[in-house]
């Protein structure tokens, strides 16, 4: 797949080179508007440019000209098919040109998949004919530009600069691509499902879906209970909430005391290792919830005579509020620094303690970049996926109980996509319609966050 | 007496601001002329003109006409590149590259194409540095950073990176403002060496380092041109009261 | 005065709620680390009992000086029947059936594979180390209480007789386990290892850097050095802001909607995986490239700008390779996390039974993380204890990963 990427920059290395090496030589006798090099430079990027560009459309191209290269081949036996069936017999086909064979083929399949790797070989051969033309022309273009007057530093520092701005606006692109993809998906959920239906309905059982599928009728009167967005919401703000319960205080008072109290070697020991906790992947803690954690309160439970689920939201929760600490504190910190020493020196020589300038002077006067520091990690903990996956439960469960099984807007999203997914049934979409919920929910906190923080820093700069 | 840059009602603004006022100054081949003033005055700002370093400042603006061998600096049809090529510059504080010393010299050189054969370029690297004076004292490390010489040392290493693309004109924009006395009068010592063949304009704080190097003198003050002449003249007898009063030390 | 000491005990109950904190908080490191630690790090290791084997030439229908095809396909079934019979000749068929279930289940490959890497062992006899089965594993590390009610147990009364014989006659040994590291997933956890996953998760990231590493330079550069102040650079600004804080896994929804199902790249590949992987990546990179590129002084670029280099040959020939050690430092810190990253993985079915180790970034994969994700999710405790191990594995990574950039930073970073 990468070979014609090679041979164009093969193609391109040369082209430099031969330009180089001309006007290496014409300079011998006059002086070149630009050192040498640039033609050659010129040279590469004219081949190399627009052949990728040809490259990646051909590429973009080449299963829509395979398709409709297979029906006109194929006409009459594929006019038969619907939509759905041709989609199924074309990634059979495709599998059987790779070599995948299950045994179970027609001969129409075995027929269209030799068409396909001889089209195959066809196609790159002609994606290698196109793009030797087109660097060939490119370089002739090129060529004639070796002259002691244009000014091909210029040229190739415009194509870069234009290259790079293109570069800046990926993330952009990456953004826009995000919203269209969940929006476009979301849209095909929602002509299934009411979406008054998914976002206040109480009641959340994909699971119904799956008998009308295989029904293969929709009744709409089903489905308009089976995707009620309320009870995940729930869940998610239940675990949420906890995880804050744990990560709020210990975080807080944490970058309080290591950034009021602690002597400089405490703080320079327990900050890195705090912050240890921040770069442990998620799958990790999810496994701790799930095997260490959730056992061990089943078990505490049991003792105080409380009936605990193994898959309680507390379990989950508790690990997640583990992770956050470094967030909260390091963030916290941060914006404790940033209150000027005038303040707690005003404080102090008023006879305050310590304590009490940070709580009524420091914290006050921190409160809004605090604030938004916990915004931004209740948005961490709403996002986490791995935690909840691994040790929370998949139930739906409307409760406030933490106690109980709860379920998370991420927690179905795993769900309804890993295992077999196929994109006509409500039960896989409803995953991008509750991504974009979750794209949403963050987008507002971090959103407010930021504002509030930004706000506070601008009081002290 | 030719003059190497002349220059016509010269304004510059910073947004809406004036920092140039219609300044017509013309500097002398091959000779030394220090621009003189309080801080603020606009000298630096003028001298940034000469070589359209006030380019990189997006809210700057220059009107009016500077000529360099009766070419307009500031005509379209001239490269900025070759103009700095042409006119040099050392900068208030050393600013040497973080890598060889060697390669601070080279690389005007360099892109500027003068030659790729390596000998020629060892050539031109020892040429420069001999005329900065420094070649005695790297000549054996040439492969260190330019940034491990001495803050004396480092300023000669600008000087002679700024030599190395043979420039008609070197700008100095105080330079000895950071070096102690001992390295300063080296400087100084190699200013009046280089004006045989380079003219020099230099920007300075300290009156005594006009006095000392210049053959000409240019007294700025609040962006307008107070007086110009021959230094002595400058220094003894001024024409302008403000003049006088600054070189006497009662504002500045 | 009173009003004084109760101020003074109010300071003092605060300092303590502080280093109630603090000390919690290091607690959990604690309890996180030497938890995973001692439960994973007997995975490194296998139990395996000594046995003599006599390589019988008739049973396994072999000729003299066989090759290694042939060796590959004898049958080595009725070789180890009839072994286990001379060995524990005093015990019932139905007795040796049981004692058999406390080697690894496919005790006739890994005779075959001695036999394979000795072959004049043929028509001898000698004592060798045979892969004891998960179960015993688990009772001979301690991490299964042999003391539960038989019924329990997948482990009966006699089998654990016969194990405590081994021990006695000295035939238990605990030995590294080889197999863990070289070979990938499998149904057993005797056989199952990581490098399958290693493999996924070192593709994963190169294509992960190999796409944002160059862009992140170039939109850094960009917007630092080129873009002017104005709309298009703004919304710039604000979209890199809110990557950098969008959940995972609407990542992972964003390559199974676009790269999946629009683009059709193949599905479950390193190739997909990188690419979602790097689109996390590039804000983190680019943040740390800008502040770099600010932090080279001006005059620097003046100084070039003097001698008359364009503003790009300034960017390139300066100020980029000035800024490229925190550019790095932050390329490093963000694809540690990417390593680590799963569930945008497993929107793009980069969780499967993945046996073989995967030899291009085509081919469908599991990272690191997805291995442990699918581990930790199977039943048996044998799995659990792998689970650790691949654990402690990731993060030895990327406890070295950060120290190397902690190094970085210290050794290349300027302070102008």
């Amino acid at each position: 797949m990468l070979y014609p990427v090679l041979f164009l920059l093969l193609l391109s290395v040369v082209g430099f080179y031969l330009n180089k090496n001309k006007s290496v030589y014409l300079s011998k006798n006059q002086k070149l508007a630009s050192l040498p090099a640039y033609y050659g430079y010129l040279a590469f990027l004219y081949i190399f440019v627009p052949a990728i560009i040809i490259w990646l459309g051909l590429l973009i191209g080449k299963s829509f000209i395979l398709q409709n290269y297979l029906i006109l081949t194929l006409g009459d036996s594929l006019s038969i098919m619907n939509s759905d069936e041709i989609n199924l017999f074309m990634s059979k086909v495709k599998n059987l040109s790779l070599g995948i064979s299950f045994g179970n083929e027609t001969d129409l399949e075995k027929f269209a998949a030799e068409k396909i790797i001889s089209f195959d070989k066809i196609f790159s051969l002609l994606t290698y004919l196109v793009l030797t033309l087109s660097s060939i022309l490119a370089f002739l273009i090129a060529r004639k530009k070796v002259i002691p007057n244009f000014k091909s530093q210029r040229t190739v520092e415009k194509i870069v600069n234009r290259f790079i701005q293109i570069c800046s606006l990926i993330a952009i692109l990456i953004t826009l691509g995000i919203f269209l993809s969940l929006v476009f998906e979301t849209l095909n959920f929602f002509s299934y499902v009411n979406p008054l239906h998914f976002l206040f309905g109480l009641n959340w059982s994909p699971n119904k879906a799956f008998v009308i599928d295989s029904a293969e009728t929709i009744d709409k009167d089903i489905l308009r209970d089976a995707f009620g967005i309320i009870p995940l919401l729930g869940g998610t703000l239940l675990i949420a909430f906890l995880a804050m319960i744990v990560a709020i205080p210990l975080g807080l008072m944490s970058a309080i005391y290591l950034a009021e109290y602690a002597p400089k070697k405490i703080r320079d020991f327990s900050k890195p290792v705090i912050e240890i906790l921040a770069g442990i992947p998620t799958v990790v803690y999810g496994f701790f919830a799930a095997l260490v954690v959730a056992p061990k309160i089943v078990m505490l439970g049991k003792s105080m005579g409380f009936e605990v689920s193994s898959e309680s939201a507390l379990a989950a929760g508790l690990v997640m509020g583990v992770m956050i600490i470094p967030f909260v504190s390091s963030l916290s910190d941060d914006v404790i620094n940033a209150v000027p020493q005038s303040l707690r020196d005003g404080s102090y020589a008023l006879g305050a303690t310590k304590s009490e300038t940070i709580i009524k002077v420091i914290l006050p006067s921190a409160l809004p970049g605090i604030i938004g520091s916990f915004l931004l990690a209740i948005s961490r903990a709403i996002g986490e996926t791995m935690i909840v996956v691994m040790a929370a439960s998949l139930q739906a469960n409307l409760t406030i109980n933490p106690l109980e099984p709860a379920t998370t807007i991420t927690t179905q999203i795993v769900t309804a996509l890993t295992g077999d997914t196929e994109f006509d049934n409500p039960k896989t979409l409803v995953a991008f319609a509750l991504g974009l919920t979750l794209f949403f929910i963050t987008l507002f906190l971090n959103y407010f966050a930021l504002k509030i923080v930004k706000k506070y820093r601008e009081i002290y700069d | 007496m030719v003059n190497a840059i002349t220059t016509e009602n010269v304004n510059v603004f910073y947004g809406d601001k004036q920092a140039i006022n219609n300044i017509s100054l013309n500097f002398l081949k091959n000779k030394v002329t220090a621009l003189i003033g309080p801080s603020g005055c606009g000298k630096s700002t003028f001298l940034r003109c000469l070589n359209r370093m006030n380019d990189v400042i997006e809210i700057c603006r220059v009107e009016g006409k500077i000529s360099i061998n009766d070419q307009d600096i500031y005509k379209d049809q001239i490269e900025v590149e070759q103009l700095r090529e042409k006119v040099g510059m050392v900068f208030q504080k050393p600013n040497p590259f973080p890598k060889s010393i060697y390669d601070n010299v080279a690389y005007g050189p360099r892109i500027h194409g003068f030659t790729d054969k390596k000998n020629e370029m060892d050539e031109i690297v020892a040429t420069a540095l001999k005329k900065a004076g420094l070649f005695e004292e790297v000549k054996n490390r040439l492969d260190d950073l330019g940034t491990s010489l001495s803050g004396g040392q480092q300023q000669r290493l600008c000087i002679a990176r700024a030599i190395a693309v043979k420039p008609e004109v070197i700008l100095m924009d105080e330079p000895c403002s950071a070096l102690d006395p001992i390295a300063t009068s080296i400087i100084e010592e190699l200013i009046t060496e280089l004006k045989e063949s380079y003219t020099i304009i230099i920007v300075t704080h300290s009156m005594q380092q006009a006095a000392r190097v210049s053959d000409k003198t240019a007294f700025f003050h609040l962006g307008n041109l107070i007086e110009e002449g021959d230094t002595t003249k400058i220094f003894t007898k001024p024409d302008n009261q403000k003049t006088n009063d600054y070189i006497t030390g009662r504002f500045g | 005065m009173t009003n004084l000491i109760k101020r003074k005990k109010a300071e003092r109950r605060f300092q303590l709620y502080g280093i109630f904190a603090v000390s919690l908080s290091l607690l959990f490191v604690l309890t996180l680390i030497v938890n995973i630690f001692s439960s994973g790090i007997g995975g490194f290791y296998k139990t395996s009992f000594l046995m003599e084997i006599h390589f019988d030439q008739k049973l396994l229908k072999l000729e003299d000086n066989p090759s290694s095809e042939q060796i590959e396909d004898a049958s080595f079934r009725k070789l180890i029947s009839y072994n286990f019979k001379e060995n524990f000749s005093q015990y019932s068929k139905d007795e040796i059936k049981q004692i058999k279930k406390l080697f690894y289940r496919k005790i006739d490959k890994e005779t075959q594979s001695y036999l394979l890497k000795n072959p004049q062992y043929l028509n001898q006899k000698v004592e060798l180390l045979f892969t004891a089965s998960t179960d015993i594993d688990q009772i001979h590390k301690g991490n299964f209480n042999r003391n539960i009610p038989e019924k329990q147990r997948s482990i009966n009364n006699f089998q654990l007789g016969i194990y405590d014989q081994f021990i006695e006659t000295g035939k238990v040994k605990k030995v590294f386990n080889k197999r863990y590291f070289i070979s990938g997933d499998s149904r057993d956890p005797e056989s199952a290892g990581v490098a399958s996953s290693v493999m996924g998760s070192v593709f994963t990231i190169l294509i992960c850097f190999l796409l944002s590493f160059p862009i992140a330079i170039f939109a850094s550069i960009y917007l630092e050095e080129f873009a002017k102040s104005g709309k298009v650079t703004d919304l710039i600004e604000i979209n890199i802001n809110n990557l950098a804080a969008v959940p995972s896994i609407i990542f992972g929804l964003l390559g199974l909607g676009i790269l999946l199902n629009f683009f059709g790249l193949p599905r479950s590949t390193s190739l997909v995986g990188g690419m979602v992987l790097s689109f996390m990546t590039l804000p983190t990179i680019i943040v740390a490239c800008r502040s770099s590129l600010r932090a080279v002084p001006p005059s620097i670029r003046e100084g070039a700008l003097a001698l008359g280099a364009t503003k790009n040959q300034v960017v390139f020939h300066h100020v980029l390779p000035l800024a490229m050690p925190g550019t790095l430092t932050g390329t490093i810190i963000g694809l540690a996390r990417a390593v680590g990253e799963t569930a945008p993985l497993l929107m793009i079915g980069m969780v499967a039974f993945i046996m073989n180790v995967p030899s291009t970034p085509l081919e469908p994969a599991v990272g690191m993380p997805a291995q442990i994700y699918l581990w930790s999710e199977s039943a048996e405790r044998g799995f659990i204890e792998k689970t650790s191990s691949a654990i402690i594995l990731l993060l030895i990574f990327l406890i070295v990963v950060n120290f190397v950039s902690v190094y970085f930073r210290k050794k290349y970073e300027k302070k102008w």
